[in-house]
């Protein structure tokens, strides 16, 4: 009687939940002794939305996910999943989550882990076998099923760990550097994936550095640096601006510093890279190069890439 | 109908002895010493006294009675310490290698994960120890047609000496590293028997001082306790009634037991286990993962 009740209390509260972002975190602090993780992180990632998380090693990453399932406990900060506070039991029946550190029993075989997630999840045992049946498919792990985990390779865990994450069609998958041992075919098929998830209306937390793979699958970014958000929104909204790559000879390093009120400059000695300048003032640009004597060989605009953006947000973070 | 996380829990650790051929080790290992022990105490039976008769059944009893409390010592000692080097890497080692990380982030407590492993090694050690005690105490009787005074409770005692080590283990297990749980748990074991030996020493010479030595050892850690209630279960009467005659030299050995463990030590020790495994719970609920 007592279960029926707490489900049904918990089916009526996931219903009130189900406005709610499926991540939300307040000024989240966590601190390791003496080395702070995350410095007061802020962000929300609504439902249905694939959402990078990026940032260079050590930025705090994997820390964040971890305090959000409730395998670490936050120094300070609130956080809520689908509707619920961290550390909450109910929410954690609606999420799928493949670790960075991923590993499963080597004793049991592929559908057997499968099988104790479901259990674990839980979901109904009529609907293991579909369940376990579908994601090895999706994993592409189908004819390995009832092989020993023991014997397969790292690029194979990370798939049955992908499956894992998926079983019983969670509202909100964490993936924690999913790609790390895969080849090039298993990146695609990740790629895939997540797309699937997406259409599905699932939202997933993809924490990467690898920057083309979150360019290609995300809606949105949020990028993370010593344990904060520097820069969050649309990959339209980040990538907004254009670099501009000038070819030039004849100009001397104090020119150069001159031109840098056309914003940040990767200066390769000839190749002069503008980060991030309107298409409008490269006429401009042009003109000041020739009046300070330089000759110019040429002037070719391309879309900024998100490389470009993370390495000048990262940058302007130093300053 | 899904099980609970504990039981399922609980079912993995059985599985992965099971899997890890643990089981088959400790089988075949624990028939070849009942074999081995059935040859030895048959010739008990042909010794015979310098007339050339053969040793009368008092006697023969006796000896036998020594001699089981040697192997039971060796089976108690191999369980115990079996207990504590499987109990030891339980949780640390899961946590270290990210096993525990996919697990915990589904709807589990910590509670249940530290409960579901102390029950599935438990039931191990509890089989184990009715096992490999039913085959050497039919092995002796068929060798000797002696059996123990109490032969129930004296599994019952052995099972819960390996239940000190493994609740021991286990809760070192949700802070130090496996090796280092491990090792602690079996010095502290050792450690816990020869204070039991000083306390049997400070009896005998009748100073107080030593005597509360075993006392506080036996309540800081049961194991030796548990190991003389192991041995007053297997020693006929007539040797209790001899040894009572020494007075208090007599207690000062330590396979002997004058007197069965005390009623407030038994559930002190129960105390002890719920003590222990609310302190393993409580460890593993701030452990960062």
């Amino acid at each position: 009687m007592a279960q029926v009740a707490e489900e049904e209390t918990a089916a009526v509260s996931s219903e009130a939940a189900a406005g709610s972002p499926a991540v939300k975190t307040v000024d989240l602090h966590k601190r390791f002794g003496g080395t702070v993780a995350l410095a007061g992180l802020t962000m929300t990632v609504p439902r249905g939305e694939v959402f990078g998380f990026l940032g260079p090693n050590g930025a705090g990453k994997t820390t964040a996910v971890k305090l959000l399932l409730g395998l670490l406990t936050p120094t300070s900060g609130e956080g809520w999943l689908l509707g619920r506070r961290i550390g909450d039991l109910g929410a954690r029946r609606r999420i799928g989550y493949l670790p960075e550190l991923f590993r499963y029993q080597s004793w049991l075989s592929a559908a057997e882990v499968l099988a104790l997630h479901c259990e674990l999840a839980p979901l109904p045992r009529a609907s293991w076998k579909d369940e376990i049946r579908n994601v090895l498919e999706t994993v592409g792990l189908t004819e390995r099923a009832g092989d020993k985990v023991g014997t397969f390779s790292k690029g194979m865990q990370q798939r049955l760990g992908l499956g894992a994450a998926l079983l019983g069609e969670p509202e909100l998958v964490f993936l924690d550097e999913p790609t790390s041992a895969l080849d090039p075919v298993g990146r695609h098929d990740v790629r895939e994936i997540i797309r699937g998830l997406a259409a599905r209306g699932t939202a997933v937390f993809l924490n990467s550095h690898l920057l083309s793979e979150v360019e290609q699958v995300c809606d949105r970014v949020a990028v993370v640096d010593h344990g904060r958000v520097i820069a969050e929104g649309s990959m339209d909204e980040l990538l907004g601006g254009t670099a501009v790559r000038v070819r030039a000879t004849g100009l001397a390093q104090a020119d150069k510093n001159k031109l840098l009120s056309f914003g940040r400059i990767d200066d390769e000695g000839d190749q002069l890279t503008f980060a991030s300048l309107d298409p409008e003032r490269v006429p401009d640009l042009v003109a000041q190069i020739v009046a300070m004597g330089g000759r110019v060989y040429e002037v070719a605009p391309r879309h900024q890439t998100l490389e470009d953006r993370f390495l000048q947000l990262l940058e302007d973070e130093e300053k | 109908m899904t099980l609970p996380p504990f039981l399922v829990i609980a079912r993995l650790t059985i599985q992965e002895a099971s899997r890890r051929r643990l089981l088959l080790a400790l089988l075949i290992l624990t028939l070849v010493v009942v074999g081995f022990s059935a040859w030895g105490f048959n010739k008990i039976t042909t010794l015979t006294r310098s007339n050339g008769e053969p040793l009368p059944p008092d006697q023969v009893a006796l000896l036998t009675s020594q001699l089981l409390i040697v192997v039971v010592f060796m089976f108690s000692g191999v369980l115990a310490l079996s207990a504590a080097v499987v109990a030891g890497p339980l949780i640390s080692s899961e946590v270290e290698s990210g096993l525990l990380l996919s697990m915990l982030a589904r709807p589990v407590r910590r509670s249940e994960v530290v409960i579901g492993k102390w029950l599935g090694l438990a039931a191990l050690v509890a089989i184990y120890a009715g096992f490999a005690g039913t085959a050497q105490l039919v092995a002796v009787d068929w060798a000797t047609g002696y059996l123990p005074p109490q032969p129930v409770q004296l599994i019952l005692f052995v099972a819960a000496q390996g239940l000190v080590l493994l609740s021991l283990g286990l809760l070192l297990s949700t802070r130090l590293s496996g090796i280092t749980a491990g090792v602690i748990a079996l010095v502290a074991w050792l450690m816990a028997w020869i204070a039991g030996v000083v306390g049997d020493v400070g009896t005998g010479l009748q100073n107080q001082a030593l005597e509360n030595v075993g006392v506080v050892s036996h309540l800081l850690l049961p194991s030796d306790g548990l190991w003389r209630g192991a041995i007053y279960a297997m020693e006929p009467d007539t040797l209790i009634a001899a040894m009572k005659t020494l007075g208090t030299a007599g207690r000062a050995n330590p396979f002997a037991a004058t007197d069965p463990p005390p009623t407030e030590f038994l559930l002190w020790v129960l105390v002890w286990f719920a003590i222990v495994l609310v302190l393993s719970i409580a460890s593993f609920r701030t452990r960062e993962i």
